[in-house]
């Protein structure tokens, strides 16, 4: 009960209004759709460094949160998800608010959306400390395996195929071996002297993540989507809170579900949402109901994409592998705070954790008052045009990259990453495993050079990395996950309607 | 699988392959061999899985991608011409603030669905462009207090 003595911390007048502008703007942005929560939190980092670490994560953290609920709005109004997260959101909120239901729909999600949510962060509380203290026991060959794991986990899950998933992830940790080596000083991959300094996280999280957003929508061209909003009429909140009251089942079984796959590292909330919603149909007494409008659908599917946000950090809070993309972000926000999860994030650092875990928490709450006073004023933020929102992300950036350093070099890295990116996309790879590979690099090469010398003081590197209860536990995780890919490769190769030509932007 | 995509899935293969060799032959011939110890080992998979995939786009078995079509690249080409053009060029040479109101209007302007002839429209352009960059200012230039390059009319 270690977090209820940092609780008062979130309460501090500039700690909670920093918890209240990312909650506010994390559902506008949230609510515009091709802002994806990711993004939003990578656009968000510069504006971090000149707090201290706790306030930065506070700002990241509500705008996680509130940029996955954001997202229904779009949805139920639009029929186009905020974030993927919220694909499942579309099949019965979009209905409702055809049928004159909109005002409900987006209440019911809010309500079930900060329900999940608590349910998430309660378990995070639990969890981590525990998971934290195991996490001791690890030494450099065991950390050098998680990393390989963490990378290997987005990589197979989150590309159109195994292999451009797991090249994504090498090219990320290649990426992150330019620039000086820490151990001999020497300079390594420096060809040109933009690179000289290596490449910075941050303003490669932007490029990686904005740029390839901002090209999708050059892509469309001056094409009129003819998108028109749904109109909201007024429903009282009371009601809402007894329908949310008395779909109990489906609430529950969306906090679970979410919580369950939001542990899971790397498969992120778009999973989330719809196996909730499959699940809540088949036990369901009105299944013929879904898909056509159904209360049920909308609450299950909103209660796990936000029950997986806080469970989602509890492998990065404890041992340093997100859980979803925009968590390997927050991980690459905690770094440049000097601060390192795992055990020392809680023996050291413990204000900045449990503040940082108490305010997701009262973030949930705020997000959900918010979300019921505002809904109708971020409905018309939804309708901002593409193309003023490509050249506002531009501009973000650009002035984003620029003021980590000051340094337009990383400006230079920023746009050639996220351009390189793009075209990658659209050739079956994936920015997730690739921004992990850049993130976990550094880690993975520090100690496996100190594993390295280690064993050569003790025993063989072969022994010292191939051995040991730890290290095959963790190498049959890596052998379990590529094997596991490799054969739904192939069963979707059987079946290509079901492979899919890449997954959605995270 | 269309001839242009299958062509594309080809030269992104062979762009891919050929980076993930440079990138293994460089790790192995650079000294001194402590420092590249790591790059050696992530340069073998890099350079075994690029391979794989270029030679699965010759042989038309790249079933996660169908590239871009010809009109996307023509949609793309003026957006990332100016944003190019932007960061290499105007913003150092103009100023940060006044290459940022030049690039966010063209691209605004370029890809915005309303009408390009009626003045209505261009004033909204303008009036957006000038309250986004507002906005940095006060953002970046008071708040953050980060110094960019001088502007090219002080």
């Amino acid at each position: 009960m270690e977090f209820i003595g940092y609780l008062g911390d979130v309460f501090t007048p500039f700690n909670f209004g920093l918890l209240m502008i990312g909650t506010f703007g994390g559902l506008i942005l949230g609510a515009t759709p091709g802002l994806s929560p990711t993004m939003t939190v990578a656009l968000l980092i510069p504006f971090t460094f000149r707090l201290e670490a706790t306030e930065g994560l506070i700002l990241l953290g509500a705008a996680y949160t509130s940029t996955v609920a954001g997202g229904a709005v779009s949805a139920i109004l639009l029929n186009i998800p905020g974030a993927p997260a919220n694909i499942a959101t579309t099949l019965d909120g979009y209905k409702m608010a055809k049928n004159g239901h909109g005002a409900r729909a987006l209440q019911l999600s809010f309500l079930s959306s900060a329900a999940g949510g608590v349910f998430g962060v309660l378990l995070l509380i639990f969890l981590t400390p525990i998971l934290a203290r195991w996490a001791l026991a690890f030494g450099p060959s065991h950390i050098f395996w998680l990393a390989i794991l963490g990378i290997t986990v987005i990589g197979t899950l989150e590309a159109g195929s195994v292999v451009k998933g797991l090249l994504s992830g090498c090219i990320g940790l290649w990426l992150s071996t330019i620039g000086f080596d820490d151990i001999m000083g020497e300079q390594r991959f420096i060809f040109h002297s933009s690179l000289s300094g290596g490449i910075n996280v941050i303003p490669a999280l932007i490029g990686l993540f904005a740029i390839p957003q901002v090209i999708s929508i050059f892509a469309k061209g001056r094409a009129d989507s003819g998108t028109e909003i749904l109109s909201v009429e007024r429903h009282p909140i009371s009601e809402a809170v007894r329908e949310v009251a008395r779909r109990y089942r489906a609430l529950s079984l969306g906090a679970v579900v979410g919580s369950i796959v939001g542990l899971i590292p790397g498969i992120g909330g778009q999973i989330a949402g719809i196996v909730a919603y499959d699940q809540s149909k088949k036990i369901s007494r009105e299944k013929e109901k879904y898909g056509t409008g159904h209360s049920e659908g909308l609450i299950a599917a909103e209660s796990a994409n936000n029950a997986m946000v806080g469970p989602s950090l509890v492998p990065l809070l404890t041992l340093s592998i997100p859980g979803s993309p925009t968590a390997a972000v927050l991980l690459g926000g905690l770094l440049i705070h000097g601060i390192f999860p795992g055990s020392d994030l809680f023996e050291n650092h413990p204000a900045v954790a449990w503040t940082f875990i108490n305010s997701m928490l009262v973030g949930q709450i705020l997000m959900c008052i918010f979300g019921l006073y505002i809904a109708a004023l971020a409905a018309r933020v939804v309708l901002a045009p593409p193309s003023f929102m490509a050249a506002a992300v531009l501009g973000l950036a650009v002035f984003g990259s620029y003021s980590v350093y000051n340094s337009m070099d990383d400006v230079y890295v920023m746009l050639m990453l996220g351009t390189a990116m793009y075209f990658l996309e659209k050739f079956g790879f994936s920015a997730a495993p690739l921004v992990l590979g850049l993130i976990l690099g550094p880690i993975a090469e520090a100690n496996f050079i100190q594993g390295s010398l280690i064993a050569n003081a003790t025993s063989s590197v072969v022994e010292y990395f191939l051995t040991g209860a730890l290290n095959l536990c963790l190498i049959s995780m890596v052998a379990v996950s590529l094997l596991y890919s490799v054969w739904s490769e192939i069963a979707n190769g059987r079946n290509p309607v079901a492979s899919g030509n890449g997954r959605a932007r995270p | 699988m269309t001839r242009f995509s299958h062509f594309q899935n080809i030269v992104a293969g062979v762009a891919i392959a050929m980076v993930g060799l440079s990138v293994c032959v460089i790790s192995f011939v650079q000294e001194p061999a402590e420092a590249y110890l790591f790059p050696r080992l992530i340069s073998v998979v890099f350079a075994a899985l690029s391979v794989w995939t270029a030679a699965k786009a010759f042989s038309g078995h790249s079933n996660s991608s169908n590239g871009l079509s010809e009109k996307e690249l023509a949609n793309i080409a003026p957006g990332l011409v100016a944003a190019l053009i932007y960061i290499f060029l105007a913003a150092e040479t103009l100023g940060f603030y006044t290459a940022s109101t030049i690039a966010f209007f063209a691209v605004y302007s370029i890809y915005d669905t309303a009408s390009h002839r009626e003045l209505r429209s261009w004033g909204k352009r303008i009036v957006l462009t000038a309250l986004f960059i507002a906005v940095m200012y006060g953002l970046f230039a008071k708040v953050l207090t980060v110094f960019t390059p001088r502007e090219f009319f002080q």
